[in-house]
Formats: C-alpha cells, structure tokens, sequence
C-alpha cells in the first residue's frame, strides 16, 4: 500500500534491500492449547454465571417450603470446602514435582488430588441426600431448583475433573512426562483451580450468604 | 420400583409405531422422496467405490479446507429443507383465508414455523458462515491448519450431528410447535408434552458443542497463528471480522447452553426453574435466551460484513477505504450486541428507565454500522469497479440491508415497538436484515472464494439469474409483510378471516416462489459451472486479482496451504507481493509437518446423536450406555498420541512443480 508504511517494515527484510516474503526455513507458530483451554474455561465460567444469575432471581422463590437458613449446614460445608481448598495446593505440588521431572511424585500428588476430590464429591452427595430425604429436592421450589442446579453443576465438574485425573494417571505411567502429558497436566491445573475458584464463589453466595435471614 | 419394571418401555421409551406419521400424506410423501434419494445416493457411493474415499479424503480430515467445504455443503442442503419450509407456509397463508382452511393442519403448521428458524439460524446460517471462517482464515493470516485441527473435525461433526437429529423429527415424532426461542411456559412440559421441544433442545445442544468448540478454535488460530509480520492492524478485514464473531460466539453460545440445561430439566426432573408455580420465573428464559440471541445475530452478520469488505476493495481495484475505522466499528458493535438483548421484549415490562436504555444503546449499534457502509461506498467511489456476480450481491446487500437497519432503528423505539412487536412489521425486519445481509453476503462469498476452493469460477450467466430473482424476490416477499405489519397483523398465524389482507399474502407467496427460482438458478448455476470447469478454470490460484494471502497459493490450495510461511510487511500482503514482483521459489523445499486424519470425530458425533435420540424419546437404557460409551471413546481417543506426520520435501517439491507447469500456461 503506501510507502510510508513499507519503508519501517523494511527493517526487517534482507539486506540489499529487497523485501523478503517468505520465511526461509521451517515455521512453526506457538502452540495455543493453554490459550485454547484458559479460553473453554472462560466460556464454561459464563455457564456458571448464568446458574448464580438464576440462583440471585430464584434465591429467595421458597413457595413455602424449607429455606437454606434453615437446613444448610455450614460445619459439614468448612469440611467439604477445606477438602476442595487443600486438593488445589495438592495439585500445585503436582506441578512442582512435574517441574522438577519427577514421574512418580507428580503421580503421588495428583492421585492426593484426586482422593481429596472424591472426598468432597462423597460429602457434597451426602448433603444433596439429606436435604432430599428432609424435603428439600429440586422439585420442591425455585430456591432449590436453583440451588441443586449450580452446586450440582459443581460437583459434575468435580466428578469429570476426576475422570480425567485418573486418565491421566493412567498415561503418565504409560508414556512419562512428554510434552504431550505436561500440557495436560497443565490444562488439567488451570481446570482444577477454576472449579475452586467457582466454589468460593458458590461456598460465598450460596451457604454464606444463604444462611443470613 | 422394580417390581412394575416394564422391558418395553425401559428399550424403547416412549416410541410407539404412533409417533411416525403415516397419516400425515404431505410428511409421508416427503419422506418417500428422502427415502428414495437417499437409496439411489447411498448405491450410487456403493456402486462407484466412493465409500474408502469418502471416509479418507472427508470424513476424516483434519484440513481445514475441507471441513469448510462440508460445513457449506451442509448449510446449502439445509437451506433446500428450510426453504421448503418457508414456500409451505408462504402458500398455506396466501390461501386460508375465510372459508378456506389452508391445506396445513394447525399443530404442523406450527412446526414448520418452528423448523423454519430453527433450521435457517442454526443449521444454514451458522454452517455457511463457519465454512467459509474455516475455510479462509488460516489461508488469509498465511498458516497451515486451524489451531486444534482434531476439535475442527469434531466440531463440524457435532454441528452435523444437529443437523441429524432435525431431520429425525421430521420422520420420527414432531418438532416444537413453540416458535424457534421455546419460551416457556408453552416449551415447558405442561404445555408441550411430546418430542417435539426434546427434540428442539438435543439438536441444539449437540450442534452448540461443535459451535462453541469452533469458536475457540478459531479465536485461537487468528491470535496465535499469524504469519509472522501481521500485526493485529495489518490482518484482512475478513479475519478481523472473524475474530470478533469468534469471540461472540464462546461469550454467547454457553449461555444458551445454560438456558437449555435448565429448560431440559424442568421437562425432565419437574425442577421450578421457568414453572408459573413452585416460585419460578418464565421472563428469566427469556432473558437468558435473548442474551445469547441478540450477540448471535451478530455473530452471522460481522463475518459477512468481512466477506463484503474483501469484495468490495478487490472489486474496485482499490484498498479498502477506512481500514481502521473499519476494525473499530467492528469492535464497537461486538461490545454493544451484548447491551441490546432486552429489545426483543420491550413488551414485557420491564418499565421506561430499562425500555429506555435498550432502546438508545440499539440505536447506537447503528452507528458503527453505518460508518461501514460509507466505508465501503467510499471504496467504490472513483475505483475502477468491475460489476462481476460478487460485486451485484454487494451492491444488492448495501440497498436492501440500509432498508432493514432503518426499521430496526424504528423497532428499537419502546413506544413504536408496543405497536409493531410481534407483528409481521418484526418479521419484515429480520428477514429484511437476515436475507439482504447474511445471504446475500454468504452468496457473494461463495461466488468470489468460489474458484479458490475448486480451481473453476462460477458460471456468470447464472450466477446473475441468481442473484435478480432472489433481489426481486426477496422486495415481492416481505415488503408486503411490512405493510401487514403495520395493519396490525400478527406472526404465526395460520388463518385469517379479513378477505382485505389476502392480495398481500398473495404478493408475498409470489415473491417465495421467486426466490425459489433464484435457489434453483444457484443450483444449475452450480451444475453448469461443473461441467464447463474446463473452460471456467484459474490456473493462476489468484482469478479476481486479489489483495489477501489466499490468492498467492494455488487453486485448490495444497494440503500444507502455503509451500514456505509467507513474511508479511503490510495490510493486503499479496498485492503488495505483486507490487514488488514477487517470485515464487522453484526449488529448495523442505518437509512439512502437518496433523493427521480421525475417525474419533464423526463417531463422538454419531454416538452423542444416539444419546440425544435416546433421551428425546426416554430410552433410559440406551441412553446410559451411549452416554457411557461416548465419554469411554473420547478417553480412548486421548491415547492416541500419534497425531501428526511430515509431507516429505519430494511430495512438495513434485505439488510445486505441477503449479510451476499451470503457470507457465496462463
């Protein structure tokens, strides 16, 4: 186009002044699987935007049965939380162990995560069985509708978060630390800490605030 | 509970031999068409051995090109079922008027209203648009494949698999009979208690996976795949174009997963999200869907903004005038869709202060929009403009398109939308905006990219017949409506008892039959250039005398697009190649690494099109171990560690030398 513009993009093009148009040699452009997952990530949080939008129209629609004040219990909710909160720093002792390129503790601290996962999912289940057996079930009001389905959608995460765990405990034994399985731990981390990230929010918004009158 | 345990229905649901319609002569005779043409197609692959091929060269591809081409095939056949759709109720209203009945019982009417939007957002418009993204953008921004080339493949199969199960329920079952946003609570179970809003939700949710998954992929191939030397400012405005589509559809679409997931479960598990009773809250479907719906439109008529702008300055042998006022006023109606949603439903009362910011921020939007066409009138002006096919859809575009930005303008003041909202006026509107803009732009896409992704252009003759009769036809359609419209006639009605309305219904159903003609003059025009290829053909790679990275490769491209990365020094890279005479090297290859083809796509997609149908109709059991199956094949698939292999230099060397040969002919 102009010549203004063409005379500071000549800067870098071969020396006897001649533009270059091609790249000599082979070109490899920057992997983007982290950009690409960070990206999923931000769409899946506008999944649970939506659910916290719904549970803030729906959050006081008790059409007279039980409110969260009276049966959310917020000691058995430390235990559940402290669990999610501990199976984060575990996952960051994974990913030192996998910077150091050492198979087995990344093994170790990912399986720690994994167990401590399963440990929030058996409470969390054990919770949405009370509150069923007591009478508050997703059919029951908007309130609880709303609130089974973002807490619920939490811990379907927490659960397939698990399965990919134990995928990939599965070829790390088979294949070591090669890229391909660092990245995946990596994506797997970045996944991992968002669900705890959305579960502040959810441990905040929804028993926190759930139980004020 | 087990003890009234019943086999049959725990296999088969709710599908009984009622829920196919062999009462219904219209649906049965189209199904014995499908039936028949499928038959013939299906031996006809068989009988020329084109299965291996099929299943290697497309099926399983990871190439973008050719994930493009299918996306577009798809949303061109998907087009012919939604047009029928639309001819069926053009006639159906021209007639029942008074006595008359029309010839659609209401409840299919009411399905094919459905269907017909349905299937011209999601399974036309989407396709088409995300087929020439495809297909175009690692060709503009000088790379060699998308970013996640498996996703790609699986995309277009999920967006396929969609597409599936709405022609199921054309032959199995029903569709919704709700309008194509299903509000509640008409969707909702009490209301709707057949297959027809399951169907609705499933084809929609299946097709979203390969929607959102594009649109990440996509984001991620424009912002880290350029050739090295084009900054964000020196990217065609096609690609930019594409890049804020891309980022409306993965902040738009999980929405609309959201609202359908919570749709799905008050149908399925009796929960109270958008129930009258229970504390639920109807007008929050509506707004969720609206946050996603608004954005949507958006993301089909920003890349074809792109398609014009590329025509136009390719057109005009000019560049393009007002590159960054273009880019930005991209970007401004990108951030502004998302402010506009509650215009669909200034009726619902939402009081004057909110009705009042809806309405000046959607009359904003039209400012951006205005600025392009100006852009684009000033890049005609003094260019040499030559009035190729491309170039007439331009020309019809910027016409019909001002004429529906204005009355989207009038729509987006409250107390005039009391007036008009829901009338025929809207659906003047949309079709005025979705028709003279997003069609005519796909069109005109297709027709310029045309020789780029074959290696023949178009026949002019007929490109031209298409493009008078659909321009014609589209006036004689909905300009009627816009008078109904304003009469006070209301949409989704099947039968009228003023006589006085009738000669406008009438104009209107001329105008669908030519557009029906316009649809067929594409499709011969499609026939005839195929079998004039040889005198139609671009040895060149570059037939308009384009300005973009795509016209410097060969036509068809090479699986690896570009032999070396191009260096790019400034916006239109290849004219200024050709300013400065570029040569194109003769020797000195090397290997090139490339990803390799799938089966894992097309069969996630087949399976999730199994759940879907298990769920629509409550086969629990196989519903299960489909779902089962499914997550067990994508796991299976992450084994798969040999994903990618090398052109050897010999091969590129032998492709290279071919197109050193088609050269030397021009």
């Amino acid at each position: 186009m102009s010549d203004t513009t063409m005379t500071a993009a000549a800067t870098d093009s071969s020396q006897n002044g001649q533009l270059e148009f091609l790249v000599k040699g082979d070109h490899h452009p920057q992997n983007g699987t982290l950009l690409g997952f960070w990206i999923y990530l931000m769409s899946d949080c506008l999944i649970f935007a939506c659910l916290f939008a719904t549970y803030g129209v729906l959050g006081r629609s008790y059409a007279g049965g039980p409110t969260g004040m009276e049966l959310f219990d917020l000691s058995l909710i430390a235990i559940n939380t402290s669990l999610l909160l501990i199976s984060s720093i575990t996952y960051g002792f994974a990913m030192l162990q996998m910077q150091a390129n050492k198979v087995k503790g990344t093994m170790f601290w990912l399986a720690v995560t994994g167990l401590l996962g399963a440990g929030f999912l058996g409470l969390e289940l054990y919770e949405f069985h009370h509150l069923i057996h007591v009478g508050a079930g997703p059919q029951t009001s908007g309130f609880w509708t709303a609130f089974f389905a973002l807490v619920g959608t939490h811990g379907l995460h927490v659960f397939f978060g698990i399965v990919w765990l134990v995928t990939l405990l599965f070829q790390l034994k088979k294949r070591g630390l090669i890229p391909e399985n660092k990245r995946r731990v990596f994506c797997l981390s970045m996944f991992w800490h968002f669900l705890d990230v959305v579960w502040i929010g959810v441990f905040t918004y929804v028993y926190l605030m759930g139980v004020l009158p | 509970m087990f003890e009234n345990l019943d086999l049959t229905k725990l296999i088969f649901g709710r599908l009984t031999w009622d829920a196919i319609p062999f009462h219904d002569p219209i649906i049965l005779g189209t199904f014995a068409v499908v039936a028949v043409g499928g038959i013939a197609l299906l031996a006809a692959l068989t009988r020329y051995k084109l299965w291996g091929y099929l299943w290697n060269e497309w099926f399983t591809t990871i190439d973008h090109k050719k994930i493009g081409i299918m996306y577009i095939i798809l949303g061109l056949v998907m087009l012919l079922r939604g047009f029928a759709d639309a001819i069926m109720m053009r006639l159906h209203q021209a007639m029942a008027f008074g006595d008359s009945t029309g010839y659609l019982p209401p409840h299919h009417y009411d399905q094919i209203f459905t269907a017909h939007g349905v299937i011209m957002i999601f399974f036309v418009a989407m396709p088409l648009v995300t087929g020439i993204m495809n297909y175009l953008i690692p060709l503009q921004i000088g790379t060699r494949d998308v970013a996640f080339p498996f996703l790609n493949n699986f995309s277009f199969w999920m967006t396929t698999g969609g597409a599936v199960l709405m022609m199921v329920s054309l032959f199995i079952g029903e569709f919704a009979k709700t309008g194509w946003l299903a509000y509640p609570p008409l969707s909702g179970i009490l209301q709707s208690p057949g297959v027809g809003v399951d169907y609705y939700i499933w084809a929609l949710q299946i097709a979203g996976v390969g929607t959102l998954l594009s649109g990440v992929n996509l984001l991620v191939t424009i912002v880290k795949m350029r050739a090295p030397g084009m900054s964000l400012m020196k990217m065609p405005v096609f690609t930019w174009t594409s890049l804020c589509t891309n980022v409306l559809i993965v902040a738009a679409f999980p929405v609309l997963t959201a609202v359908l997931a919570m749709l799905s479960m008050d149908r399925y598990l009796d929960t109270a999200f958008f129930t009258n009773d229970l504390g639920g809250n109807a007008m929050m479907y509506v707004n969720l869907i609206w946050i996603w719906g608004h954005p949507e439109v958006y993301i089909l008529i920003l890349p074809v903004f792109g398609i014009f702008s590329e025509i136009v300055a390719t057109y005009s042998r000019k560049p393009l005038f007002g590159y960054t006022s273009m880019v930005y006023a991209t970007v401004v109606i990108t951030v502004l869709s998302y402010l506009v949603w509650l215009h669909h439903f200034f009726t619902m009362g939402s009081g004057a202060s909110v009705n009042s910011f809806f309405g000046i921020t959607t009359m904003i939007i039209s400012i951006p929009t205005g600025a392009k066409i100006f852009n684009w009138l000033f890049t005609m002006f003094r260019g040499r403009i030559k009035f190729d096919v491309p170039m007439l859809w331009t020309v019809g575009f910027m016409v019909t398109f001002v004429i529906g930005g204005m009355t989207g303008v009038l729509l987006a003041v409250p107390p005039v939308d009391f007036v008009l909202h829901n009338s025929l006026f809207l659906i003047a509107h949309f079709h005025n905006v979705i028709i003279g803009g997003v069609l005519f732009g796909l069109f005109a896409g297709i027709t310029y990219w045309f020789p780029k992704a074959t290696g023949y252009k178009l026949d002019e003759f007929w490109g031209k017949m298409s493009f008078w009769f659909w321009l014609i036809g589209f006036y004689f359609a909905f300009m009627p409506l816009y008078v109904l419209g304003l009469m006070g006639v209301t949409r989704r009605v099947s039968h009228f008892e003023d006589q006085s309305l009738q000669i406008w219904f009438q104009i209107a159903a001329l105008g669908a039959f030519l557009i029906a003609i316009g649809i067929a003059a594409f499709i011969i025009q499609l026939v005839v250039s195929f079998l004039r290829r040889e005198s139609l053909q671009d040895e060149t790679g570059d037939p308009w005398d384009g300005r973009t990275l795509e016209w410097s490769t060969s036509s068809p491209p090479p699986p690896y697009n570009f032999a070396f990365t191009p260096q790019v020094h400034d916006l239109d890279a290849w004219w200024q190649m050709k300013q400065h005479g570029f040569q194109r090297p003769e020797s000195g290859f090397i290997p090139i690494h490339m990803p390799k083809g799938t089966w894992a796509g097309i069969v996630l997609s087949g399976i999730s099109v199994v759940v879907g149908f298990a769920l629509i109709w409550h086969m629990w059991l196989l519903a299960g171990v489909s779902f089962v199956a499914l997550i067990g094949t994508a796991i299976y698939h992450t084994f798969d560690y040999d994903r990618d292999y090398y052109i050897p230099a010999e091969e590129v060397e032998r492709i290279e030398a071919e197109r050193t040969r088609k050269l030397a002919n021009v």
